[in-house]
């Protein structure tokens, strides 16, 4: 009996059938330029006011972390929060290596604001990878 | 520049930037994306202000 019911679940649920969305260049294109400029994923396939939200949303909390003197990391093989807070910043795309080749995000450890601005920077960056991957969604068919 | 946010001012920015790209990406129609990018402020704001009373409550 229990063999029974093991057998059954696997064809209930073969039973659902996903559509597929092959890749295409425009969602390639949209994902890379959506991680590139904040929004531009966006913009390339003509969702202007998606793509103008998403700029500044992103950019206001990358500006607003820059200005609480929050920390922008550089990569790293230490710490596992500091790799993660890498790869969290770098997500943000041009604004990351513009903030970088400015030497911008230094921080300040003796202000509590800094932390929430270094929170900040992070988020806007994994926002935009949020961002980066709906474009590429519109791009393949699979969103509006 | 430098500027000085309040913790609530700096957890509204927060909730108001995030609360947007999450209605966007995550419906597909403009009235679900308004809806949503709503409630999940709501729930931030909401957030910001049980939290704040808890940690008052642990104070005294």
């Amino acid at each position: 009996m229990a063999n029974e019911t093991a057998k059954t679940i696997p064809n209930k649920a073969a039973a659902v059938v996903e559509p597929e969305y092959p890749v295409t260049a425009m969602g390639v294109g949209a994902l890379v330029a959506g991680w590139l400029v904040p929004g531009l994923g966006h913009f390339i396939q003509k969702r202007w006011i998606r793509g103008l939200l998403i700029l500044c949303s992103v950019l206001c909390m990358f500006l607003f972390g820059l200005a609480m003197e929050g920390k922008i990391y550089t990569f790293n093989t230490g710490d596992l929060l500091e790799i993660l807070g890498f790869f969290g910043n770098i997500g943000a795309g041009l604004l990351y290596f513009v903030a970088r080749a400015q030497d911008w995000g230094q921080g300040n450890i003796h202000r509590a604001l800094a932390d929430y601005g270094t929170k900040f920077i992070i988020v806007a960056g994994l926002l935009n990878i949020i961002s980066a991957i709906d474009a590429y969604h519109i791009g393949i068919g699979k969103k509006r | 520049m430098k500027i000085e946010l309040s913790h609530f001012s700096a957890a509204l920015v927060f909730a108001l930037c995030a609360s947007i790209v999450f209605g966007i990406t995550q419906k597909n129609d403009a009235k679900e994306m308004m809806r949503y990018g709503l409630k999940c402020f709501g729930m931030f704001f909401g957030g910001v202000i049980v939290a704040s009373w808890l940690m008052w409550l642990l104070k005294h």
